[in-house]
C-alpha cells in the first residue's frame, strides 16, 4: 500500500494475469510432503508457494507453559530468504511475527486441543517464493497439515485474499496487485458455518465495500475447499 | 469466580463498573507533556495510561517511495503496566500494537509526508511514533491510536541548520492530512461490548479493531481474540465502531 | 482402480442426531454429527470415525509396548508412543518386598528396555503401568516398530486372523500393542515387518487381506 502506479492494473475487466476480477490463481496442492513430520502439505497459487509442517500433539517444555485442561497451538510463519527479489535476512521479522500471531488465532478456533491437556501442536509455515497473499496461502497449507497429522478439527479451513484495484473488487491478490492496491484484505474461514477467523485490512474501503469484498471471498473459498477435500481424499486413493 | 460473574452481568447487557455496553470509560487525553519530544500525549480510558511521544529524525526515504518521508511506529509493553508484562524486546502482542496503530495512520495518509522530503532519494524527515504502556486495564490498542493522532496533531518539526537539527526551536506543525479514529468492538458470547477493561478481555471470544477516517471509510481493519465470527457479527461491530468514532473524535 | 471404503474428512457430515449416536472421532454441532477426522466411518448405533493418521491416546486397560526411559525412586519413567509419559510404579511391577532406599531399581527394568504391559490407570496428567496381568513381561531381543494406533484392529484382525496368518507364514512372535508399537522376533522377521508395514499404509483398502496373503506365500 501507499505506493503508486501509472500502470492500469485492470484493462477491459481483465487483471494483469488475464484474470477476471472474482478468479483465483492456478492451484496447486499435496499432503505428507515432509515424510518426518506428523502432517504435512504443500499449497501452491499461482507464484506463491507455501509448505506447511505440523509436528504433535507432543509434549510441551517448559513445563510452565503446559496448560493442564487443554494443549495448545504454536505457529510460525517464515519467509524463505530467496522467496522474494531482494532478500530477506533469515529471523523473525516484526511483520512476521504479526502474521504469526493471527496465522495462530486463524488456525486455533478449528481444533479440539481439550483432548490432549499438557501437550502441543506445532504448525509451522514456511513461504518458498512469494507472489502476493502469502498468509492466506499458508493458512491453506496448515489447515490441510493438521487434517493430514489427524489432529481433530471442527472444519478446515480456507484463506483467500481480497482487495480493490482501480475502482474494482477483487480477490486473490498477486504480488503486484499487493504493493498497487488500494485496499488488501486477508480473510479466513470454516466453511460449513461461514465463520470467520481471519480478518485484517488495509488501504481505503467504505462498510459497504468491505462487506462485498468479504462476500466475494466467502464464495470463491467454496473452490479452495472443495480442492483441498480433493487432495485429502486422494491420499488414500491410487 | 469473578470473570464468570463478570461474563454473567455481559449476557445480562449489564457491566462490572456499571456503564453501558456501548458505553466508553471517562477519557483523559493531555498532549504535550514530554518537553523533550517533539509531539506528545498522555491518553487515559479509565485506568488504563498511555503515553505517546514523537520524535523526528532525519534519514533516507524507502528506495520505492524516494520523496516520501517515513513513518515508523513502535510499542512497549513495559513491566510496570501489569504484572503480565515481562522485560525484553517486544513480543506478538506489543508488535501487533504497534503494526495495527501504524496502519490507521499510514493508510488514512493522516501524515503528508511527501511535505516531509528534504532531498529526494537521500534525505526525508523520520516520524517516530512510540506508544508506551504505563497501566493496563484493557483497550491499550484503542488508547495508544487515540494518543498517537492527540500527539501527531501537537507535534512540530524542529529547525534543520546545515543540516543540523535543533530540537529547541519548533518551527512548523508536522502537515496533517486526515485524522484516523480507531476502536475495537469486543464480542462476548452474543453481546458487543466497547472499551473493555482488562478482566473484560479475558472473558472476551473475539474483537474486532477498526480504524476510521472522517468521512466514515475504513482504512484498516484487525480481526482479535480465540472465536469465530460470522458475516452478521462482522456488520454489527463495523457499524458500532463507526458510531463510536465520532464520539471519540470530539476529543481531538 | 482399487476400491477403498469410503473416507471422510474433518468437518464432513455424517448423519442426522435422529440417525444414530455420537462415537469416537465425532462431535455434534446444528443437529448433525460430524466427523473430526480424515478417516473411515462406521455407521451404526454408534456412529464412530476411525483416523487414518495420528497419535495414540491412552485408554485404561490398553495392552502397550513401552520403553524405559528413566529410572525414579519409586518407578520407572516409560516412552509409549504417545505425547505422555507413563510412569510404572515400583508396586506394579515387582513382586517381592523392596527397600528401595537401599535397592538400585534397575536390577529389575533398565534404561532401554522393551516392556508389554498394561495401562492401570489415568489420571490428571499422569499415566500409570501395570506388569501384573499375565501377558506383562520384558521383551528381549527381537525388533520394534512403529504403525499408527488406529491401524492396529486391522493389522490384529478379527479374532487375530490378519496377525495370525502373519505369524504363521513368517514363523514370528509378534507381540502387538494398542499404541502402535509392534514387537517381532523369530524367522522372517523382514517379511512380517513388509507386511505390517502394508496394512498400515493400505489399511482403508479393501482387498488388503488378499495382497497380504499374496506377500507372504512370495
Amino acid at each position: 500500500m501507499g505506493m503508486k502506479t501509472e500502470e492500469k492494473l485492470i484493462i477491459k475487466g481483465k487483471r494483469i494475469d488475464g484474470r477476471k476480477p472474482d478468479e483465483i490463481r492456478e492451484i496447486e496442492m499435496k499432503v505428507g510432503v515432509i515424510p518426518n513430520a506428523n502432517g504435512s502439505a504443500q499449497v501452491r497459487f499461482g507464484n506463491t508457494i507455501a509448505i506447511a509442517g505440523v509436528y504433535g500433539p507432543r509434549p510441551l517444555y517448559p513445563k510452565h507453559l503446559q496448560k493442564s485442561d487443554t494443549g495448545i497451538l504454536q505457529c510460525r510463519y517464515n519467509m524463505a530468504p530467496f522467496s522474494v527479489d531482494e532478500r530477506i535476512s533469515p529471523g523473525p521479522s516484526r511483520r512476521s511475527t504479526e502474521i504469526t500471531k493471527v496465522t495462530r488465532l486463524a488456525l486455533e478456533p478449528a481444533l479440539f486441543l481439550e483432548e490432549y491437556p499438557e501437550t502441543v501442536v506445532d504448525v509451522y509455515i514456511e513461504i518458498l517464493q512469494a507472489d502476493g497473499s502469502t498468509r492466506v496461502t499458508g493458512i491453506n497449507a496448515a489447515s490441510l497439515a493438521l487434517a493430514d497429522a489427524g489432529v481433530p478439527m471442527r472444519d478446515l479451513v480456507v484463506a483467500l485474499s481480497g482487495g480493490k484495484i482501480d475502482d474494482t473488487m477483487i480477490i486473490d491478490l498477486c504480488g503486484k496487485e499487493d504493493n498497487y492496491s488500494e485496499a488488501d484484505m486477508p480473510v479466513a474461514f470454516l466453511p460449513r458455518r461461514k465463520e470467520i477467523t481471519l480478518l485484517q485490512m488495509d488501504g481505503m474501503l467504505t462498510s459497504e465495500e468491505v462487506k462485498h469484498i468479504i462476500k466475494m471471498i466467502l464464495k470463491a473459498g467454496e473452490k479452495i475447499y472443495e480442492k483441498q477435500k480433493e487432495v485429502l481424499r486422494k491420499k488414500y486413493k491410487e | 469466580m469473578r470473570s464468570e460473574y463478570i461474563l454473567k452481568l455481559i449476557e445480562n447487557d449489564e457491566r462490572i463498573d456499571g456503564r453501558k455496553m456501548d458505553e466508553f470509560r471517562k477519557i483523559n487525553v493531555e498532549t504535550g507533556c514530554i518537553k523533550r519530544a517533539e509531539g506528545s500525549a498522555r491518553v487515559k480510558f479509565g485506568k488504563t495510561d498511555v503515553i505517546v511521544g514523537i520524535k523526528m529524525e532525519i534519514g533516507e526515504p524507502f528506495s520505492d517511495m524516494p520523496n516520501m518521508g517515513v513513518l515508523k511506529t513502535g510499542a512497549e509493553f513495559t513491566p510496570i503496566a501489569s504484572p503480565d508484562f515481562e522485560s525484553g524486546p517486544p513480543g506478538e502482542d506489543a508488535i501487533e500494537l504497534a503494526r495495527v496503530v501504524d496502519r490507521g495512520i499510514r493508510e488514512s495518509e493522516c501524515i503528508d509526508l511527501e511535505k516531509l522530503c528534504l532531498k529526494e532519494e537521500e534525505k526525508v524527515w523520520e516520524v517516530y511514533v512510540d506508544i508506551h504502556i504505563i497501566n493496563h486495564d484493557g483497550n491499550l490498542i484503542g488508547a495508544s491510536a487515540l494518543a498517537a493522532i492527540s500527539a501527531l496533531k501537537t507535534t512540530k518539526i524542529p529547525k534543520l541548520e546545515d543540516d543540523k537539527i535543533i530540537r529547541d526551536k519548533l518551527e512548523k506543525k508536522l502537515p496533517l492530512l486526515h485524522e484516523p479514529i480507531t476502536v475495537t468492538v469486543g464480542k462476548v458470547s452474543d453481546k458487543f461490548i466497547i472499551d473493555s477493561t482488562k478482566e473484560e478481555e479475558e472473558v472476551l471470544n473475539s474483537k474486532l479493531t477498526v480504524a476510521i477516517m472522517e468521512d466514515e471509510k475504513i482504512c484498516a481493519m484487525q480481526k482479535g481474540g480465540t472465536d469465530r465470527i460470522s458475516f452478521d457479527d462482522i456488520e454489527k461491530m463495523i457499524n458500532l465502531a463507526i458510531k463510536k468514532s465520532k464520539e471519540l473524535r470530539k476529543l481531538l | 482402480m482399487i476400491e477403498t471404503r469410503e473416507i471422510v474428512l474433518p468437518g464432513e457430515i455424517l448423519a442426522d442426531v435422529k440417525e444414530g449416536r455420537p462415537g469416537h472421532g465425532t462431535f455434534i454441532e446444528d443437529g448433525k454429527i460430524i466427523s473430526k477426522f480424515l478417516g473411515i466411518p462406521k455407521m451404526g448405533e454408534y456412529i464412530s470415525v476411525i483416523p487414518l493418521s495420528g497419535v495414540y491416546i491412552p485408554k485404561r486397560q490398553d495392552k502397550v509396548i513401552g520403553f524405559i526411559t528413566g529410572i525414579e525412586k519409586v518407578g520407572w519413567i516409560a516412552d509409549i508412543n504417545s505425547p505422555w509419559d507413563a510412569f510404572l510404579p515400583l508396586s506394579e511391577a515387582v513382586d517381592e518386598f523392596i527397600d528401595f532406599k537401599k535397592t538400585d531399581i534397575s536390577r529389575y527394568y533398565d534404561v532401554g528396555d522393551t516392556v508389554y504391559a498394561t495401562i492401570l490407570d489415568i489420571k490428571r496428567g499422569s499415566i500409570q503401568l501395570s506388569m501384573r496381568e499375565p501377558m506383562a513381561r520384558k521383551l528381549k531381543g527381537g525388533v520394534t516398530i512403529k504403525i499408527t494406533s488406529s491401524k492396529v484392529p486391522r493389522l490384529i484382525g478379527k479374532e487375530g486372523s490378519m496377525i495370525n496368518t502373519i505369524k504363521e507364514k513368517t514363523r514370528t512372535i509378534i507381540r502387538v500393542g494398542q499404541n502402535g508399537v509392534v514387537w517381532i522376533s523369530g524367522e522372517k522377521v523382514d517379511k512380517a515387518i513388509k507386511a505390517i508395514k502394508m496394512i498400515d499404509e493400505k489399511s482403508h483398502i479393501l482387498g488388503l487381506t488378499d495382497e497380504i496373503s499374496k506377500l507372504l506365500s512370495d
